[in-house]
């Protein structure tokens, strides 16, 4: 609040009505959680007690053969995700740092529009690109039967999760004060080393909401993920899986919910991989939040 | 001096790892630009489509999204803007606001197939909408939502306190001073917000997919309780659906979704440079 301490005239009866509408738009976001919530606890919590527990986390997804193995989609969505984040975290930290640390200010001033632009491009647009032009050179490099492979989703996800990376860790760099930068400085340490040994330390935790902001934006994206991981449900357990199609939670959503009558087991079940989406998503973000909250208080730093 | 050394080795691998962020976005661009312009004219434009996609144009997906984005726009901006105004200007720091916080990360976090089913099961099914503009529009401003809330309540933050006590020196209730001070200096900064919040909305397929998005329709919707095809959506159905779908179309369509979206983007960022130039605090 930021009038608080503005003592103002009493508010006159249209504005109380209006007041009142504000507030109740504000706390309307915590209403919207949790209807969110409800709907798909009502339309996919039937799934548990259709399909015994030992099938629904089985390894195997065939739902016209009665067959809602959920494991190979949720290691799927895993094996996507993390190798999407190893790939995007230094690169994130690394094009932070140098945004905001080393960068002349044109750079930044060309950058920063720049990685806007990425974070702009619909997913769908995203995933064409990489259907038609990052799955066949895969492919070729690899001399694989096909390029729609895991490692080529995670590669178009480590894209969709920069941004996401790149503005929170920039944000955490911004909050080292500079007094910590001068005092290493004034030590005789290289721009580098108060770079590598202060200032990147001294943002750890913000670093950490940022890989975990992406984490959760890699987990449920769809589109993209749908159109270059080849879809077939297997269970990702070999090494090779990697460069081997692969198939998520949220593409056997998108692709199958198209196709299932209303109120079908196979229904229900899409329903369920969106409650465990929703709870995954939600713990993720929950933990971010914290942790940024967290440091909000402290007033700046850790 | 060896840590000097150090130090330009350093830099250099930021600067590469910079640009192997940065170069492939340019590729992207650079391609879709290239391959859509060729399949651009002014029929493709704004003439049905024929044979099943395969000819013709793209005009009932272009109607599509304007209309869904218009629709997000008029439930999205009051609720959106109101919430902004609670949280900036009204709201103490207490519990509830905590979870209003959270409740807003959580949006923002939430998946967008995610919000897809969220959309039928309540809109389609439960409120018998359908499969139309209004349920998609509904869906998609639910979704838009944290982008403006966030955005605006920067925006309105932003306006120092001295112009609140001066409005309340000078007599003015609490609402006065947000209606006639806070809100218009604010208003650049809530106008760039509500156009990021609709460009993600306009470009999204997956909320649309069950809610609204028709597969093939070669007409202009007839009302807001009627199907609409939309860019996006149709993005998808033309490259992965349709066997022997020729590869000009798909540049195009592709090509048209872009530019849209980062017009918006552009417009944004335009609005929010130029009066953060003109402005005087």
């Amino acid at each position: 609040m930021i009038a608080g301490r503005v003592h103002t005239t009493p508010p006159r009866w249209g504005e109380f009505f209006l007041e009142t509408l504000v507030r109740i738009l504000g706390v309307s976001t915590i209403g919207f959680v949790a209807l969110i919530f409800l709907f798909l606890l009502r339309e996919g919590a039937p799934v548990f007690v259709e399909v015994p527990l030992s099938n629904l986390f089985g390894r195997a997804w065939y739902p016209t053969f009665d067959y809602f193995g959920t494991l190979p989609l949720i290691l799927g969505s895993i094996l996507v995700t993390l190798t999407a984040i190893v790939l995007a975290l230094p690169l994130g930290v690394a094009s932070a740092v140098f945004v905001r640390e080393v960068a002349p200010g044109w750079a930044r001033e060309v950058l920063k529009p720049l990685i806007e632009v990425l974070a702009g491009i619909p997913s769908v647009v995203l995933g064409f690109f990489g259907m038609t032009l990052v799955a066949p050179f895969i492919r070729e490099t690899l001399g694989a039967p096909t390029g729609l492979t895991a490692f080529t989703g995670a590669l178009i996800l480590a894209y969709m999760a920069l941004p996401t990376i790149i503005s929170v860790a920039e944000d955490a760099l911004d909050a080292v004060p500079k007094s910590y930068r001068d005092a290493s400085l004034a030590m005789g340490a290289t721009r580098w080393q108060t770079i590598w040994r202060v200032v990147v330390p001294a943002a750890r935790s913000g670093i950490v909401t940022a890989v975990m902001l992406g984490m959760g934006r890699a987990i449920g994206e769809t589109m993209a993920v749908m159109m270059v991981t080849g879809n077939a449900a297997r269970m990702p357990l070999t090494l090779d899986s990697l460069f081997r199609p692969v198939r998520t939670m949220t593409a056997t959503i998108a692709a199958e919910m198209g196709e299932v009558a209303q109120g079908s087991t196979h229904y229900h079940a899409l329903f369920g991989l969106g409650i465990i989406l929703f709870v995954l998503t939600f713990l993720i973000n929950l933990a971010a939040a914290t942790t940024m909250f967290r440091k909000r208080q402290r007033g700046g730093l850790r | 001096m060896h840590r000097y050394t150090v130090q330009r080795v350093g830099f250099a691998l930021l600067t590469l790892a910079t640009l192997v962020v940065v170069a492939p976005i340019l590729l992207v661009v650079a391609v879709i630009i290239v391959q859509g312009a060729a399949a651009i004219d002014w029929e493709f434009l704004t003439a049905m489509p024929r044979d099943g996609m395969k000819a013709g144009g793209i005009f009932p997906a272009i109607v599509g999204t304007l209309l869904l984005t218009l629709g997000t726009a008029l439930a999205a901006i009051p609720v959106g803007v109101g919430g902004a105004i609670y949280l900036s200007e009204y709201a103490r720091d207490s519990r509830l606001t905590r979870a209003i916080r959270l409740a807003i990360v959580n949006l923002a976090g939430i998946p967008s197939v995610v919000y897809g089913l969220f959309g039928l099961g309540l809109f389609v099914l439960f409120l018998q909408l359908g499969t139309s503009i209004v349920a998609g529009s509904l869906t998609l401003a639910i979704m838009t939502l944290p982008v403006i809330i966030s955005t605006a309540e920067e925006a309105l933050r932003s306006v120092p306190v001295e112009f609140r006590t001066v409005s309340a020196s000078l007599g003015g209730t609490r609402w006065q001073g947000i209606r006639y001070i806070v809100l218009p200096q604010a208003l650049p900064g809530i106008i760039t917000g509500v156009i990021l919040g609709l460009l993600r909305a306009a470009g999204e397929t997956a909320p649309i997919l069950f809610t609204v998005a028709a597969f093939y329709l070669p007409r202009l919707p007839r009302s807001p309780f009627d199907q609409t095809m939309a860019l996006p959506y149709h993005l998808y159905v033309i490259s992965t659906q349709v066997p022997g779908m020729p590869l000009k179309i798909q540049h195009g369509t592709a090509l048209t979704l872009m530019a849209l979206v980062l017009s918006m983007n552009l417009a944004a960022t335009l609005i929010r440079s130029h009066f953060r130039r003109q402005r005087q605090w």
